[in-house]
């Protein structure tokens, strides 16, 4: 068995297990950091690969968390079958951004999804939909709980363990999907239109339906994300999905490493813990460490970890 | 006296090298002209002279060594360049082209009999003073540029192909003006060419190059009495 | 008729503001073709820093104007020292670094002044002694505050030497380089002025709207809107667009949707701007070569 098959099946046994290694605290910071990954994921797939910047993926998210949490309290749907359906409306929301989105290039295009992230939380509060969204209050939800019982390890089958499987098969299926994705012809199509966009139209590529799908596809991702959030946190709230939500996740896009898939983890990782250590500080500080490392970054590695992994790969001293 | 001396000189864009090894000279006084087809390198040697693109080599010019210098420091020893397309402000006004040009002198009131010099020479420019550049004529543009690039009072001049894109009458009344410059102001100048004909009657002196190099080299009255020369290399 | 115009001069003074952050967004895309999306928070900084100098026991003018000064200075050594290494480098990385500038003086802001809401007094009498049923003291003198602003910018880039050299390098850099102008430091006064004229809109909003580290945030939406509407190569159009988004934010805040929805008309404003008339109401059209 080579190398790659060996850590693929060890990191497989570490992941099934680690939810009974640490406490019930611990696994919900655990599945937040997948379910970022999954919305980081989403976000690279239209910045790191596709080259449109957005700075409004937040909207996405709270998108998908607030169908979600709506279709579990007013239609008392279940947890699972509203990740679907956050999905397609998500799918939906992203080719209807797209649209306009194919006008704008560059700082443009930042600009105007840097406005729609600005403009969500008021939105979400807008007294007109309150019966919905449940206004400023937002909606609290119940936590899935675990179709049977169960022990391991001096531990039980808590919400939050099962709720962990459920973020880890999703992360799996989407993290594989998109692997997919990224390889085949779309994917290509998707590269070939962000580096040189005119000459993969005089090559036959159809701009608007590879831009306009790859939006969809990218929200859709951080819609199934904000579903899941709002299950595991089990709460939706306008002032969850402020600007530095959306910011949140390209740090983190950048951070792993643009244009990469494993980079999403890396980049989850980052914005999910280094807040907790940095909030010890103060309650400014975890920001004010995001900016200084972004930066830093940009400048040092502008490949994330990815980048710096692969050059440590490639023994490369540059 | 020489003005100007380029020894081994190479420039690159980027990882492409674009100029290998080119050695020239230009006198005090004198008219210099560089000769040779499209991307023979031409612009690229005047764009070495300035610093405006990386360089290896050595340049020395008014007696000081000048490689490595950022371009404005090179402008303030007194070279002038008229870029190839003419570089005018096209936003600006003629007038405020003409100021800028003359942005490193201190001598306010000579910067001001200067630019009326330039009315009383191209009164079309007088008329059109206050009109934003972008609207000139091409030949009131390469008039305009001209004259910017004499604000400053230059030792040197470098001209990136003025007769480009202009009808033949007014390149005419440009390089007459040319050679007005050069002899009653004492500008030296460095005129880069594709028009062989034109540039070998105003030169004394003539450069050919041919991808990056330079292949010839002479006064220009024995370049041009060649016919074999002028056949083989110069097309006429 | 009374309540109409009320809302017009209210809408005109905060109008001023929009404009001056609009010129500032303006002034830097016209040299860098980069948006600053720090402007707001760089202003809110800045406004901290006025706060501060007055809460310790400076007069008003006086902190005024050193925190202007200051303002000026630290654009200038943003640029210097973040902008000027990512300058060539593409899109997606200087508007990473312009987030990244966005956070930390977010972060700043609340770190060393905290959150808790400061009032701001504003140097100008509550009665104002033109039209006051239809404008307040402040209102009155915001907006002759930042017309006098204005006024000064306009004339240095008319008239000033330096002024010109700084139209020239925004426009044309290569020819700019050529007559000798050192281009780099002119986007770094660029990047002062602008900081100083944000540094302004922050002052004069902070005693209408409380400071705090996220007093900016929505009114950096505006200026956006305000940029694009003028036309974003367009430095007056932004001016004129800040009043008129400045105008019609009320005048819809008050007759058409209320005051809830004032920041999706921002959103609807500049995408529909983006999309529809991308350069603006006073921009003019640029044609990129292949």
């Amino acid at each position: 068995m080579n190398l790659r098959i060996q850590t693929v099946i060890l990191l497989g046994l570490i992941a099934l297990i680690l939810p009974w290694l640490i406490s019930d605290f611990r696994v919900f910071q655990v599945n937040l950091m997948l379910v970022y990954a999954i919305a980081v994921l989403g976000l690279n797939l239209l910045t790191g690969y596709g080259g449109q910047i957005s700075l409004g993926h937040g909207a996405f998210y709270a998108i998908g968390a607030y169908t979600a949490a709506i279709l579990m309290d007013q239609a008392q749907w279940s947890a699972y079958a509203t990740l679907p359906v956050a999905a397609l409306v998500c799918l939906a929301a992203g080719i209807l951004m797209g649209f306009p989105a194919l006008r704008l290039d560059g700082h443009y295009l930042a600009l105007a999804t840097f406005a729609l992230a600005m403009a969500i939380p008021q939105l979400l509060k807008y007294k007109g939909i309150e019966d919905y969204t449940g206004g400023v209050q937002g909606i609290v939800l119940d936590k899935p709980l675990p179709l049977f019982e169960m022990e391991f390890l001096g531990k039980e089958l808590s919400e939050d363990r099962w709720m962990y499987y459920l973020v880890l098969i999703v992360a799996v299926l989407m993290f594989w999907l998109a692997n997919n994705l990224v390889k085949g012809r779309i994917g290509r199509a998707i590269v070939a239109i962000r580096d040189q966009p005119i000459a993969a139209g005089a090559l036959g590529v159809n701009l608007t339906a590879v831009k306009t799908l790859t939006f969809g596809v990218s929200a859709a991702y951080t819609g199934v994300a904000g579903a899941l959030g709002a299950i595991a946190v089990s709460y939706v709230a306008p002032d969850s999905f402020h600007t530095f939500l959306s910011i949140s996740f390209l740090v983190g896009a950048v951070v792993g490493g643009l244009g990469t898939i494993p980079g999403a983890l890396f980049g989850a990782a980052f914005i999910q813990f280094v807040p907790n250590v940095a909030d010890e500080i103060s309650k400014s500080a975890p920001w004010a460490v995001y900016g200084a490392i972004l930066i830093a970054l940009i400048y040092v590695a502008p490949g994330g970890v990815m980048g710096m992994l692969n050059k440590l790969k490639r023994g490369d001293a540059k | 006296m020489s003005l100007l001396q380029v020894k081994d000189l190479c420039a690159w864009y980027g990882p492409t090298q674009a100029l290998f090894n080119v050695n020239f000279e230009l006198a005090e006084g004198g008219i210099t002209t560089i000769l040779g087809a499209n991307g023979a390198g031409k612009t690229t040697t005047l764009r070495g002279v300035c610093q405006t693109v990386k360089t290896s080599g050595e340049m020395i010019f008014d007696g000081k060594p000048t490689s490595g210098l950022s371009t404005d420091k090179i402008v303030r020893m007194g070279v002038a360049h008229v870029p190839d397309g003419r570089g005018t402000f096209t936003g600006l006004t003629v007038d405020e082209n003409l100021r800028l040009g003359a942005y490193t002198r201190k001598d306010k009131t000579a910067v001001s009999e200067d630019i009326e010099k330039v009315y009383d020479r191209f009164p079309r420019l007088r008329e059109r003073f206050s009109q934003q550049a972008g609207t000139l004529s091409g030949g009131e543009q390469q008039m305009l540029a001209i004259s910017r690039a004499l604000m400053l009072r230059p030792k040197l001049l470098l001209l990136d192909e003025p007769s480009f894109g202009l009808a033949p009458l007014i390149v005419q009344e440009i390089f007459e003006i040319m050679k007005s410059i050069n002899q009653t102001d004492g500008v030296s100048m460095l005129l880069v060419e594709q028009n062989a004909s034109l540039a070998l009657n105003l030169a004394d002196h003539a450069y050919l190059l041919e991808t990056g190099k330079v292949v010839l080299a002479g006064p220009a009255e024995d370049i041009r009495a060649d016919e074999t020369i002028r056949r083989t290399y110069l097309g006429y | 008729m009374d309540g109409f115009l009320l809302q017009v001069f209210s809408g005109l003074a905060t109008g001023s503001i929009y404009a001056a952050v609009g010129l500032a967004l303006v002034m830097i895309y016209q040299s860098t073709h980069h948006i600053n999306f720090a402007q707001g928070e760089m202003a809110t900084f800045a406004t901290f820093i006025c706060w501060w100098l007055i809460d310790s026991g400076m007069s008003y003018w006086l902190a005024f104007f050193l925190t202007v000064g200051v303002a000026f200075v630290g654009g200038l050594v943003i640029q210097r020292v973040f902008i000027r290494p990512v300058e060539r480098k593409p899109v997606l990385i200087n508007v990473i670094v312009f987030v990244g500038l966005l956070v930390i003086f977010n972060a700043m802001s609340g770190w060393i002044f905290e959150h808790t809401l400061k009032a701001f007094e504003s140097p100008f009498p509550v009665r104002s002694a033109v039209l006051p049923e239809y404008i307040s003291g402040h209102q009155l003198g915001s907006l002759g505050v930042t017309l006098a602003v204005l006024l000064v910018i306009y004339l240095f880039f008319r008239f000033t030497p330096i002024g010109l050299a700084m139209r020239g390098a925004a426009q044309n850099p290569d020819s700019a380089s050529l007559v000798g102008i050192r281009v780099t430091w002119m986007l770094a006064l660029g990047w002062g002025l602008a900081s100083a004229i944000g540094a302004v809109a922050g002052i004069m909003m902070a005693p209408i709207m409380f400071l705090d580290p996220n007093m900016m945030g929505g009114i950096l939406l505006y200026g956006f809107a305000a940029a694009l509407l003028g036309g974003i190569d367009n430095p007056w159009g932004a001016v004129a667009g800040g009043f008129i988004v400045g105008v019609l934010e009320n005048l819809l805040g008050a007759y058409v949707i209320g005051s809830d929805l004032k920041l999706t008309v921002a959103l609807v404003l500049i995408v529909g701007t983006l999309t529809l008339k991308p350069n603006g109401l006073f921009g003019q059209k640029v044609v990129t070569r292949v």
